[in-house]
C-alpha cells in the first residue's frame, strides 16, 4: 500500500517539476512576481513528494515486502537491518530514487534559504533546477521504475551483493550523491545567468558556496569509497582509475578548479565566462559518470545494470542538457565582459594556472576512461587503458599543481612579484627540501618516490602555514598580535590553508604506502611465526562461526614487535549462501604510522594456511588528508561573506582584518 | 538436494586468491621482475583489473606464464611481447605508443601547449588593458554590489 503511494508521489513530483520547469521561467522574464514565486513552493512540493516516495521504498525494503520486484531482486528476509536499508542505494532503481531525492533537497534549500537571491535568479535558478528534475523523474518512471510488483512474490529474495554489505554502503554513496548532484546547483546558476546574459561578483559570491557544499561532499564520498576498497578487496588497493572511479573523480577535479575560479569573479569581476564554463562542465561531467555507471557501455567493476536502453536514455538527457548549455553558453557568453586589469605576475595568472592544469588533467582522465569505447568505434582494436597508463599521464600535472601551489596562493592580487613572494616561502622550501634529503638518505634503496613526495607534501603544508602568518603580517608583530591577528582572519582564508595541507597530507600518504609498502604471501602452520619488517606475526587458531547471514572461518593472528605484542589481528573468510559467494575481511591494525593488513587464505592440503601480511605505512593519510581538505571546504562555508545558500546578510560582527 | 551439492562443490573448492605461495619464484629479483609485469596485465575476463591482484583462473594462468618465461630467460619485454602475441593487445593495461593511440598519448601535452598560450594572451591582454567601471549594472545594483563586497 505504502509502495503504491510512493509510486504515485513520484508521478505527482514528475507533474510539478514540468510546471516548476516552466512558469518561473515564464514569470521571470516578463517580470511576474506571483509566476516566480512559484517555484518556490514546486520546489518544496517536489522535495516531500520525493522524500515520502524514498520513505515507502525504505519502508519495503526494512519489511522485506517481496512482491516489490527490487526488493526481491536485491534483499533477504535474513539480512541485517542496516543492509536492508543501505539496500534501498544498493541498486540501480532505488539509487536512481536517491540521487533525485538529492537533486530536489537543494532545490528545496535554494527555495527556503535563497531568500536574499533576487527574485529573477532564484526563479530561473529553479526552473532550470525542476528540468533536470523532470528529466530525471522521467527515466525512473519509465525505464527503471522501482515500485514495479511482481505478481507472484517470491518466497525470500536474492539478498545484496555480499561486498555491498557493508557500513560503507551507508555513507559512501549518499556523500558521492550529494557531490555530483550538489553540481547542478553550480548548473543551474550558470545557465540562469546566461539567460540573464550576466555574471558578477554577487554571482560568484552566491554560486561559490554550492559548488564548495558539493565539493566537500565529493571529496568526502571519494575519500570513503577508496577507504571502503583498502579494506573490503582484500589487498589494500585504495585507488584502481576504474571507469566508475573516474566518474567520480572528474567532476570533482574540475569542480575544484571552478572553487578557484569563481574566486577571481567575486574579487576581481574577470574569467566570467570561463567561470560559466567550468559550472557547466562540472555538471556534465556528472551526467557522464551517471551514464558510464548506468549504461553499461565500459565495463568497471561497480557498474549497476547493463541495460541498454537505460543507457540510451540517460544519453539523450546528457546531450540534451550538456548541448543546451552549451549552445546557451555559445551564444550569450560574449556578453560577459570582463573589466578587471591585473598583471602577468598575479595571483589572477596563478588561479589561471591552477584551472589550466586541473582541467587538462581532467582531459587525460576523461580521454583514458573513454579511448577503448573510442578505439573500438574507430579502429575495431578492442583495448584496455588501466592504472599503468593514468599513473603515467595523470601524475605529472599534479606534480606541477602541487609545486606551484604554495606560491600562487600566496602571491598578491593585482601585481605580484615572484621573488617578493618566494622570500616569505623560502624557509618553507628549505625545510621542505632538508627533510626529502633526510628520507633518502635514511631509507634504503634509493627509489626517489619517497623522498620527493615527503618534499612535496612538506612543502603544501609548511606553505599553507606561511599563508596563514603572512596573512597575519607575523613579521611586523610581537607573537601576541600575531597569534590575534590569525584568529581572526576571514574563515575562508583558514579553509584554504586547511584544504591545501590537507592535499599535502594525502600526498604524502600516497607516495608513503606506495614507495614502502611491503607484502608477504606464504603458507604457515599454526603457532609458527613469521617476520614481515620490523614485525612478527603468529597464526594461533582458525574457528568457524557463523553471521546472521554468513558462515565465516575467523583466524586469529597475534602481532609482535620484538617480544612486545602489538595487535591481535582476526581476519575473516566468509562465505554468503544466498548469493554463493566467498568474500574476505581484512583484519587491519590501524595506526597512523602504520597499517598491519592481515588477509587469511585456504587452508592447505598439509595443514598450513595461506596469509598475506601487508605492513602500509602511513596510509591512512591519504584518508586523514582528504577530510583535512573537506574541512577546509567546511571552513570557508562558514565564512560569513558566504553562508550556506549565498545569504550574505549585512549584519553581525566585524572582523578585525578586513578581507581582501 | 541441487541447492545442497552446489553449497558444498563451492565450499569445497573455495576461491582462488591472487598471487599464492606455491606460484612464487625462488630468486627475488625474478619474483619482483613477474611482479612488475602482472601489474601491467590485464586479467581478461575480469573488469579492469590485473592479473597480480586478481582471483579468476585465467589470472593465475598468465601469472605462471609470465614466470615461466622469465625462468626461460625471457626480458621483461620480450615476456610481456610473448603474452600479447597471444592474447592480444587487449590485455596490456597501459596500451603500446602506436600511431593508432596517439591520441590518448599527446591529449594531455597538446591540451596543456594549447591551453597555456591561450591562457598567455588572455592574461596578457588583460594586463593591458586600462581599468573601466562596471558598466552593466543599474545604479540600484551597483550599490547593492558594493555592499555585498563590504560584507
Amino acid at each position: 500500500m505504502f509502495a503504491e503511494i510512493g509510486h504515485f508521489t513520484v508521478l505527482l513530483a514528475f507533474a510539478m517539476s514540468i510546471v516548476q520547469s516552466i512558469v518561473p521561467l515564464i514569470g521571470a522574464q516578463r517580470n511576474w512576481a506571483g509566476w516566480m514565486r512559484l517555484a518556490d513552493t514546486a520546489a518544496l512540493a517536489q522535495f516531500l513528494l520525493i522524500g515520502f516516495s524514498f520513505a515507502a521504498l525504505t519502508y519495503s525494503f526494512v519489511v522485506s515486502d517481496f512482491s516489490l520486484a527490487i526488493v526481491a531482486a536485491n534483499s533477504h528476509s535474513a539480512k541485517p537491518m542496516l543492509y536492508k536499508i543501505t539496500g534501498v542505494w544498493g541498486n540501480h532503481e532505488g539509487s536512481m530514487l536517491l540521487w533525485i531525492l538529492i537533486l530536489v533537497f537543494y532545490g528545496a534549500l535554494v527555495a527556503l534559504f535563497g531568500r536574499n537571491l533576487p527574485s529573477a535568479l532564484k526563479a530561473r535558478v529553479l526552473s532550470v533546477q525542476a528540468m533536470i528534475s523532470m528529466a530525471f523523474l522521467a527515466f525512473l518512471i519509465f525505464t527503471s521504475n522501482p515500485f514495479l510488483r511482481i505478481a507472484v512474490p517470491p518466497a525470500d529474495g536474492n539478498d545484496l551483493n555480499p561486498l555491498l554489505q557493508d557500513p560503507g554502503l551507508a555513507f559512501h554513496p549518499p556523500f558521492l550523491y550529494l557531490g555530483y548532484v550538489g553540481l547542478s546547483m553550480s548548473f543551474s546558476f550558470a545557465v540562469a545567468a546566461l539567460i540573464e546574459g550576466r555574471v558578477d561578483a554577487a554571482w560568484a559570491r552566491w554560486v561559490r558556496p554550492w559548488t564548495l557544499l558539493a565539493w566537500v561532499t565529493l571529496t568526502i564520498g571519494i575519500a570513503l569509497g577508496s577507504w571502503w576498497a583498502y579494506y573490503e578487496l582484500g589487498w589494500g588497493g585504495w585507488w584502481f582509475w576504474d571507469p566508475v572511479e573516474n566518474a567520480s573523480f572528474m567532476p570533482w577535479l574540475i569542480a575544484a578548479a571552478l572553487l578557484h575560479s569563481a574566486i577571481v569573479v567575486e574579487k576581481r569581476d574577470a574569467l566570467k565566462s570561463w567561470t560559466v564554463l567550468l559550472a557547466i562542465l562540472a555538471f556534465s561531467f556528472s551526467l557522464i559518470g551517471t551514464f558510464i555507471v548506468r549504461s553499461g557501455v565500459i565495463t568497471s567493476v561497480h557498474a549497476f545494470a547493463n541495460d541498454p536502453e537505460r543507457g540510451v536514455f540517460i544519453l539523450a538527457i546528457l546531450t540534451v542538457a550538456i548541448g543546451g548549455a552549451l549552445t546557451l553558453y555559445a551564444a550569450r557568453a560574449g556578453q560577459l565582459r570582463t573589466t578587471a586589469v591585473f598583471g602577468l605576475v598575479s595571483r589572477e595568472s596563478g588561479l589561471v594556472l591552477n584551472n589550466l592544469l586541473l582541467v587538462v588533467a581532467t582531459a587525460v582522465v576523461f580521454f583514458g576512461t573513454i579511448w577503448p569505447l573510442v578505439a573500438e568505434l574507430t579502429t575495431g582494436r578492442k583495448l584496455s587503458v588501466g592504472a599503468p597508463f593514468f599513473d603515467a599521464a595523470f601524475t605529472p600535472f599534479m606534480i606541477v599543481l602541487v609545486a606551484i601551489l604554495p606560491l600562487g596562493a600566496i602571491l598578491p592580487w593585482k601585481r605580484a612579484q615572484v621573488g617578493k613572494s618566494l622570500k616569505n616561502l623560502r624557509g618553507a622550501m628549505a625545510l621542505s627540501i632538508a627533510l626529502g634529503v633526510l628520507v633518502w638518505s635514511l631509507q634504503t634503496g634509493g627509489r626517489m618516490l619517497a623522498p620527493f613526495g615527503l618534499a612535496l607534501a612538506a612543502w603544501l603544508v609548511l606553505g599553507a602555514a606561511m599563508d596563514l602568518l603572512v596573512r597575519a603580517r607575523f613579521r611586523d608583530n610581537p607573537i601576541r598580535t600575531t597569534l590575534r591577528r590569525l584568529r581572526n582572519l576571514p574563515r575562508s582564508d583558514w579553509g584554504k590553508a586547511v584544504a591545501h595541507a590537507g592535499l599535502g597530507l594525502t600526498v604524502f600518504g600516497i607516495a608513503a604506502i606506495t614507495a614502502w609498502e611491503q607484502e608477504d604471501i606464504r603458507v604457515v602452520d599454526l603457532n609458527e611465526r613469521f617476520t614481515v619488517g620490523a614485525y612478527d606475526f603468529e597464526l594461533t587458531k582458525v574457528i568457524d562461526q557463523n553471521g546472521q547471514n554468513y558462515s565465516a572461518q575467523i583466524g586469529s593472528v597475534t602481532a609482535y614487535k620484538g617480544s612486545r605484542e602489538v595487535a591481535q589481528l582476526r581476519p575473516e573468510k566468509r562465505f554468503y549462501p544466498v548469493q554463493q559467494m566467498p568474500t574476505t575481511e581484512a583484519a587491519i591494525d590501524i595506526g597512523l604510522t602504520r597499517d598491519l593488513y592481515v588477509v587469511l587464505g585456504d587452508k592447505q592440503d598439509d595443514g598450513g594456511w595461506t596469509i598475506r601480511t601487508y605492513i602500509k605505512p602511513f596510509s591512512n593519510w591519504i584518508w586523514i588528508g582528504s577530510l583535512v581538505m573537506a574541512l577546509g571546504g567546511c571552513l570557508s562555508l562558514t565564512d560569513r561573506r558566504y553562508r550556506v545558500a549565498g545569504a550574505a546578510r549585512p549584519s553581525a560582527r566585524r572582523v578585525a582584518e578586513p578581507a581582501e | 538436494m541441487r541447492h545442497l551439492f552446489l553449497i558444498l562443490t563451492l565450499l569445497l573448492s573455495s576461491p582462488l586468491y591472487a598471487v599464492e605461495p606455491d606460484e612464487i619464484l625462488s630468486d627475488p629479483v625474478l619474483e619482483q621482475r613477474a611482479r612488475d609485469i602482472s601489474k601491467g596485465l590485464r586479467c581478461l575476463v575480469c573488469r579492469n583489473e590485473n592479473i597480480d591482484s586478481s582471483n579468476a583462473g585465467i589470472a593465475k594462468d598468465l601469472r605462471l606464464l609470465v614466470r615461466e618465461r622469465l625462468v626461460a630467460g625471457d626480458s621483461n619485454t620480450e615476456a610481456v611481447d610473448f603474452i600479447v602475441d597471444r592474447y592480444g593487445e587487449y590485455v596490456l593495461l597501459k596500451p603500446r605508443m602506436t600511431r593508432e593511440n596517439a591520441v590518448l598519448y599527446l591529449i594531455g601535452p597538446v591540451l596543456l601547449i594549447v591551453g597555456a598560450i591561450g591562457a598567455f594572451l588572455y592574461l596578457r591582454r588583460r594586463s593591458r588593458r586600462p581599468e573601466k567601471p562596471l558598466d552593466n549594472l543599474s545604479r540600484e545594483e551597483a550599490d547593492r554590489l558594493e555592499q555585498l563586497l563590504k560584507d
